[in-house]
């Protein structure tokens, strides 16, 4: 899809998206990145309030810059509190956390998200980092959020491998699986798009397509098929108050929003 | 999948025996004493780090980590190590380059988070030359926090219906009080903790400063415990701020002087990352031929970390990382 003529790349309108679903006055756990980028936009224009996590014991830093692990010096500078994963991973399980961003190598019409192997466990074609924090977030927090580039390698039929939960096999297949209930998959954000999720059959549902985005385009992009509401909404464009903040004081380096979306 | 979301225990194979009463029986016999356990890091991986050993690293990867125990126990030829893969990322790389890991608990490997994937430890798992078990980052905190109490489990609420469950080797409970479904983690008691921290008196009286990530746990969990330290300090000067101690004198054996220790990763307050350094780790490890002379440099041909610290940059780097660090 071509990004001639528009005045955002589609790093900016993902971040610009996500940002916009973090509530004032609620809680995220982020990694580094976009997610990182979305709660620090947020916290500068709708969601001051928003107090903002890292798995490694970082609670409500006032970031410098964009970290580059989630367990630098940044991700607690001038924090609430420096304190420990376990306090963070605690505050997930106890309902504390309502948000969290993961990302993966693929994710399936439940949202369940493979970051483990491509292929065989044992002797994977490609072998992959691991859950991490990850399956314990998908788990424990309210809602989870994705923001990944949207093509047929990554949203597949059937993962590899379910490193984190979404929604497993359907309604009633978390709770079945003993997680606490209330929780899952929330908003899915692609440069195509975002998705939520239909509460009866818990598989992923288009909500808005981005201007100029066609629904041959998601549907030529994504390996399996999507619930399409009978009218698609336009998702919202950033506002130059939005991008303003985003280029000149949450990622003024351009470490992410200077990347490729696909 | 599906099957999984029934299923009681995971396939993987539990590396580390969760009793706590063979856990009393071991720290009872643990000396106590106020005693100088100050000594060379060669001293300290020479007497507590064996061929088979099953290490916890402290730390986050990049951030606070014990870099020259890490490179000695390469220098020294361990082999057969286990190793718990908790946010592991260079120190992971450091031992998967080595070649001294056979058997890992996974939570987090291979990659260094944003920076990329390190091809030697990728090489490990697709060969199939370690033994894993798959696990989450709050399991196995969770599961040094089991050891710390002396249970030998801790219930908790992840991994349930995933197949990070199924290549585990955790296995679910019924809660007696409520019915719930939860998964017991069982208590990991390593058998030696590498911790670098801010400062430490010669008994191993610790403080770190800022997140402390595992470390109280891993300190506490861990049959043995081997800390470097950015400077060696009074008991007095513990003494006057003791709100900030992590970790006590009877949990450690050995108190290893290494100023900037935590390079090429972040010491908080102190110093940056070097991500040239950690860029040129990323570009060698993939082949032999490059990663064989690489360590040759930087570990094997150099008789201790101020020696490789040197060969990086030595004080000059470490003023521009301190720049870095704060935002100068």
């Amino acid at each position: 899809m071509s990004e001639q003529g528009k005045k955002y790349n589609a790093m900016e309108l993902m971040i610009c998206l996500a940002a916009r679903f973090l509530e004032d006055g609620k809680t995220v756990v982020v990694g580094t990145g976009a997610p990182c980028a979305a709660a620090m936009l947020a916290q500068k224009t709708h969601a001051p309030n928003l107090t903002v996590f890292f798995e490694a014991g970082g609670i409500a830093p006032l970031l410098p810059t964009m970290p580059i692990s989630v367990g630098d010096s940044r991700t607690f500078h001038k924090a609430i509190m420096a304190s420990s994963m376990i306090d963070v991973m605690d505050a997930c399980q106890r309902g504390v956390v309502d948000y969290c961003f993961l990302g993966g190598a693929q994710i399936d019409m439940y949202g369940n998200i493979n970051s483990t192997v491509i292929g065989d466990f044992r002797r994977p074609r490609v072998r992959l980092p691991g859950s991490g924090g990850a399956n314990d977030l998908a788990s424990l927090t309210w809602r989870t959020m994705v923001i990944t580039p949207h093509d047929v390698r990554r949203f597949v039929p059937k993962v590899d491998f379910i490193t984190s939960p979404g929604y497993l096999t359907g309604k009633g297949a978390r709770e079945a699986a003993g997680l606490p209930p209330g929780t899952g998959p929330y908003k899915i954000i692609t440069n195509l798009c975002v998705m939520g999720f239909d509460e009866e059959t818990c598989r992923m549902k288009v909500e808005s397509l981005h201007a100029g985005v066609t629904k041959e385009d998601v549907v030529v992009a994504t390996g399996f098929e999507l619930i399409w509401p009978e009218r698609v909404e336009t998702s919202g464009e950033p506002t130059d108050e939005e991008l303003d903040l985003l280029r000149n004081e949450v990622d003024p380096m351009k470490y992410i929003i200077g990347r490729e979306a696909v | 999948m599906g099957d999984s979301l029934f299923l009681e225990s995971g396939e993987g194979r539990l590396f580390m025996d969760p009793h706590p009463d063979k856990a009393r029986e071991f720290f009872r016999g643990k000396s106590r004493a106020m005693v100088d356990k100050t000594m060379t890091v060669t001293e300290a991986v020479r007497r507590f780090v064996k061929d088979g050993d099953y290490l916890a690293v402290g730390g986050f990867g990049t951030n606070r980590i014990p870099t020259a125990l890490l490179h000695e126990v390469l220098r020294q030829g361990r082999k057969s190590l286990g190793l718990s893969g908790h946010t592991a990322t260079h120190d992971f790389q450091i031992l998967a380059a080595g070649g001294v890991i056979d058997r890992v608990d996974v939570a987090y490997v291979i990659g260094l988070e944003a920076r990329g994937l390190s091809k030697v430890a990728r090489k490990l798992f697709e060969e199939a030359r370690v033994e894993v078990c798959e696990w989450t980052n709050a399991a196995l905190a969770w599961r040094y926090k089991a050891a710390v109490m002396g249970t030998p489990y801790i219930p908790a609420r992840v991994m349930l219906g995933s197949d990070t469950f199924v290549k585990s080797a955790a296995k679910t409970v019924t809660c007696p009080y409520t019915g719930l479904k939860l998964v017991a983690l069982p208590a990991l008691y390593p058998d030696v903790a590498f911790i670098h921290v801010h400062r430490s008196d010669i008994y191993g009286n610790a403080q770190i400063d800022g997140i402390t990530v595992a470390d109280f746990d891993i300190a506490r969990a861990a049959k043995r415990v081997i800390l470097t330290t950015e400077e060696i300090v009074p008991t007095d000067y513990i003494r006057k701020d003791p709100t900030r101690t992590v970790i006590t004198h009877y949990c450690v054996d050995a108190v290893c002087h290494v100023p900037y220790g935590s390079y090429p990763g972040n010491m908080p307050y102190a110093y940056f990352s070097d991500e040239e350094h950690l860029r040129e780790w990323l570009a060698v490890d993939g082949k032999p031929e490059t990663l064989r002379p690489f360590l040759e440099k930087y570990i094997y041909g150099t008789k201790d970390f101020a020696e490789y610290l040197e060969l990086c940059g030595g004080e000059a780097k470490i003023e521009t990382l301190r720049r870095k660090e704060f935002l100068e």
